[in-house]
């Protein structure tokens, strides 16, 4: 082992003056004149000072780009040069280079990208003619280059994120040891990330190229061969405390496993081991979420503070500016009734009386709704009677406030109100009383016919029968025919007494 | 009932954690072990040790101490009136995990917060105890936020504030009126109080820090808050005027928002429909637009909707540019600064990139693209020199833009 710390390449052996492959660089450099380049070996993948060193003597030797290649000691690969006398010394002076070049340099070398040293050498040559050639951004060696820096310190976050250590006994005192596949050389690079977060804890990070070992006490990094994953040991008792955070910090809810894979790709899952579960998990997301949702409906518990709750939610609604017909009529009118009611009523909206009385379905309709009720078997009292849009909107004639619909958009601003009054009711049954208020139920617009004999699946799986607003049957001119759809609509309230009472077991 | 072991009660007691948005480590100050008896460093960005299949990041362990409450707010899972199951760490179990999973670089530290017990001083002391226990005990210099009891002694809010590097005070709702309706026990006066006191502290504790070098910092990360989105009636313009106060009045570093979850066993007051994540993200923007790109509270209120929504379909940035085209087409040669961070698809890498650049060369579109994720979103508001959008310059194109079909801003938004 030698010590990570130091350097184990003297800057004299930098240039290989073995001989080399030769008589052929003119393959590589199709247009350029024929000269032998020279062959640089570093020492190490990610050697950045023997990098430097070379680089600096070339540069100042005057050697341009296509004058060199380079090559790291121990990997193979077809390189042609030649035995390289040194590089005659041009006696220019040092020119010095911005500190970002340094930075990025640095970055970019630890990468796996082959031609990572001719492009920076490069680069460096392009620097000496014009100091700030690093400034120009959208220059496309310098983006290159910079991607290769941003993809090197991408894989180095990665690795202070995904390095999983697991404890191990050894000789009376405790190991923590880690097996890390990194994309590019950056275990060296990265050491001191991991010295300074785990000072006093002894240490192994064991990567296929290198291992790299921390002794708290002498306090010396140490380097080792490259290792596989069944050198390393195989879980730790606390994997599964970690497991059981991992599962229950999620919420099924919010299933987003695109987002999740973009930050956490696939490739660093087999050495973390809470990955493990992400499948079961996600497979079991909407289940859990029914399961939240169907839990969230059941009876409310005592303690809880109902009336109170919806004595603010009407309060709050006073005030409601959520669409503009709140500038029109008197007052919002709320809904009314018991809290525990066996239907809930959703009408249209207030008409000129209930807007002056505060109250729903105090007005013509409201009356002929009563009646219709009592025909049918049920006790006002016993339901609660609301809105789909709780403001009177009105046209003038004359002195006369003439009902006028509401659109869309009002339907769709005002449902917020009704939906909160049934989340805080739950009603096991829903009437929607004409289009306006289907509408608001089930946010689309129903015609009455089709949909008036059978129920509709509300988003919380309860049921919404749909009938037709009373005020439609005040407003049919033809007396048999207003007579026949009276008679039919006290036919679904009876249909829905029935299925009400059903519900009620 | 029985006694529940540690990894029972983690369960229960992390489960009950994560209807909570705020995960980060990052923001406090640069410390590590070397040289101490414990473990732990803080440096640059906080960083995200996993995803869960939600898409978010984690980064903390984040428990509650216990989720027994004394207090009954309707949107959260933990109030008195809740059957769901109940556990109780000791201070002490929290510490062992906390540095148990640390050591094993899962985590960048603590995020505790709890429901009331007892009193809302007996809650807040163990919380700081807890903290205590790390920093003294076992030198711990990881990262730790704590969630402060609102109504708890100031003097003992603070005490958390000299072992956190961050503290929070949820804010909960965005309304006073959904704050009565929803949490009865709970006040604005009260939250707005503590929030005040420790922006006190924090100010405090850096003044004393500059004076005296040894001066322990105070809560170097600052104090954060969170809102609930949706449950209430505020519409988003409400909302992203809120934020923008209380980053004025009380320094905050963050806000974040929660979305509506459905919530097991949740209150009656709870609307039971997916929790409309959207709208979340598009606050979420809205926000980094007043916190990095210059942009005003109301502008961005300007870009929402007579309703005072953000839109869903696009983002707040792009809404905004759509609203105000007269600002447009931006000439990525010429313009300032404060123009290109106007552009939509423009981030704020891209811009100071072409600003160092542009010194050099003329920028062509195809630069522009080496520069950026997508020029297709950007090219219809910029001006290169080899390039000019017809659509924003045509005047009848222009008339139809100010309110583009779906399917045209699908084109953008891509
Ligand atoms: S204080 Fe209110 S919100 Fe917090 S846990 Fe207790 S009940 Fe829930």
């Amino acid at each position: 082992m030698s010590d990570a710390n130091g350097r184990c390449g003297n800057p004299a052996d930098l240039f290989d003056r073995r001989h080399g492959v030769s008589g052929s660089a003119g393959v590589l450099l199709p247009d350029g004149p024929q000269i032998d380049p020279l062959k640089i070996t570093l020492d190490q993948p990610d050697d950045f000072d023997g990098w430097r060193e070379a680089a600096r003597e070339l540069v100042m030797a005057g050697v341009p780009p296509m004058g060199v290649v380079w090559q790291v000691a121990g990997e193979d690969g077809e390189l042609f040069g030649s035995e390289g006398a040194a590089p005659p010394s041009s006696g220019q002076p040092m020119f010095s280079v911005p500190k970002p070049f340094i930075d990025m340099a640095k970055a970019a070398i630890c990468h796996s990208e082959p031609q990572r040293f001719a492009l920076l050498y490069t680069l460096l040559w392009k620097l000496k003619a014009n100091r700030r050639a690093l400034e120009d951004r959208a220059d496309p060696l310098v983006d290159r280059l910079e991607k290769l820096a941003k993809e090197v310190r991408r894989d180095a976050h990665k690795m202070h994120a995904f390095v999983r250590f697991r404890e191990v006994a050894e000789d009376g005192t405790t190991r923590f040891v880690a097996f890390f596949e990194p994309d590019h050389h950056i275990v060296r690079r990265e050491a001191g990330f991991f010295v300074r977060r785990f000072a006093t804890m002894r240490w192994s990070i064991l990567t296929p190229e290198l291992s790299i070992h921390w002794d708290p006490a002498s306090e010396i990094l140490s380097e080792g061969p490259g290792a596989n994953r069944s050198q390393a040991p195989d879980g730790d008792p606390l994997e599964d405390m970690w497991r059981t955070y991992y599962s229950s910090i999620f919420n099924p809810a919010r299933l987003k496993v695109k987002a999740m894979l973009k930050e956490m790709p696939k490739k660093y899952w087999k050495n973390m081991p809470e990955t493990a579960l992400v499948a079961p998990l996600i497979a079991g997301a909407r289940a859990r979420e029914l399961e939240m949702i169907e839990r969230a409906q059941a009876a409310p518990r005592p303690g809880g503070n109902l009336e109170a709750a919806w004595a603010a939610l009407r309060e709050e609604a006073m005030h409601c500016t959520r669409c503009d017909l709140f500038r029109c009529g008197t007052q919002t009118v709320f809904g009314e009734g018991p809290l525990d009611p066996r239907i809930f009523f959703v009408g249209e909206q207030p008409g000129d009386q209930e807007d002056l009385a505060g109250r729903p379905f105090v007005g013509p309709a409201g009356q002929l709704f009563d009646a219709a009720l009592e025909k049918a078997g049920i006790d006002r009292s016993t339901t609660y009677v609301t809105n789909a849009v709780k403001h009177f909107k009105f046209v003038l004639r004359g002195k006369k406030r003439i009902h006028a619909r509401p659109d869309t958009a009002e339907i769709d601003a005002c449902k917020w109100w009704q939906e909160q009054e049934r989340a805080l009711i739950r009603p096991p049954l829903t009437v929607a009383l004409g289009a306006t208020a289907a509408r608001s139920l089930t946010g689309k617009t129903v015609t009455i016919s089709k949909v008036r004999d059978a129920p509709l699946l509300l988003a919380d799986g309860s049921e919404c029968w749909v009938t037709v607003h009373p005020s439609f049957l005040l407003r049919i001119p033809e007396e048999d025919r207003r007579q026949e759809e009276r008679a039919r609509f006290v036919e679904d309230l009876q249909r829905i007494r029935a299925r009400s009472e059903e519900l009620a077991g | 009932m029985a006694q529940l072991d540690t990894r029972e009660k983690l369960g229960i007691l992390a489960d009950a954690a994560k209807y909570d948005a705020s995960c980060a480590s990052s923001g406090t100050s640069k410390r590590n072990s070397v040289g101490g008896k414990g473990i732990g460093s803080t440096e640059g960005m906080g960083i995200c040790h996993a995803y869960a299949p939600d898409g978010r990041c984690i980064s903390l362990l984040k428990i509650l101490l216990t989720n027994s409450c004394i207090f009954d707010c309707h949107y959260c899972i933990n109030r008195k009136s809740s059957n769901v199951r109940r556990a109780r760490f000791t201070a002490q179990e929290v510490v062992n995990l906390t540095l148990a999973f640390y050591k094993r670089n899962y985590i960048e530290g603590l995020f505790l917060s709890s429901g009331i017990i007892a009193s809302s001083n007996y809650t807040m002391e163990q919380l700081v105890e807890v903290a205590r226990s790390l920093r003294e005990d076992h030198d711990f210099r990881g990262y730790i936020h704590l969630k402060t009891i609102p109504d708890a002694d100031p003097e003992l809010v603070q005490k958390a504030g000299l072992y956190a590097d961050r503290v929070s005070i949820n804010v909960e709702l965005p309304t006073a009126p959904g704050l009565k309706r929803l949490a009865p026990e709970k006040s604005v006066g009260q939250i707005e109080g503590a929030m005040a006191g420790m922006k006190g502290a924090i100010e405090d504790g850096r003044d004393a820090k500059k004076k005296y070098k040894s001066a322990p910092s105070f809560a170097p990360a600052g104090q954060s808050t969170q809102m609930i989105v949706g449950a209430d009636a505020a519409t988003d313009s409400d909302i992203v005027a809120k934020a923008s106060t209380l980053y004025d009045r009380f320094s905050l570093r963050r806000v974040y928002y929660s979305a509506f979850s459905p919530i097991p066993d949740a209150s009656a007051v709870l609307p039971l429909q997916r929790p409309p994540l959207m709208r979340e993200h598009r606050l979420y923007q809205s926000d980094w637009l007043m916190r990095f790109y210059g942009f005003k509270p109301d502008e961005v209120v300007s870009a929402a909707g007579d309703d005072g929504m953000l839109p869903l379909d696009i983002d707040p940035k792009l809404a905004w540019a759509l609203k105000f085209r007269e600002y447009f087409p931006v000439d990525v040669n010429k313009a300032t600064k404060e123009q290109l961070l106007r552009v939509p698809g423009l981030g704020t890498k891209a811009v100071s990139r072409i600003l160092s650049s542009r010194r050099f060369r003329t920028f062509t579109l195809d630069d522009v693209a080496r520069l950026t994720v997508s020029v297709a979103k950007i090219r219809p508001f910029i001006v290169t020199s080899d390039w000019r959008p017809t659509l924003l310059t045509d005047k009848a194109d222009l008339k139809r833009w100010i309110k583009p079909e779906k399917s045209q801003m699908e084109l953008f938004a891509a």
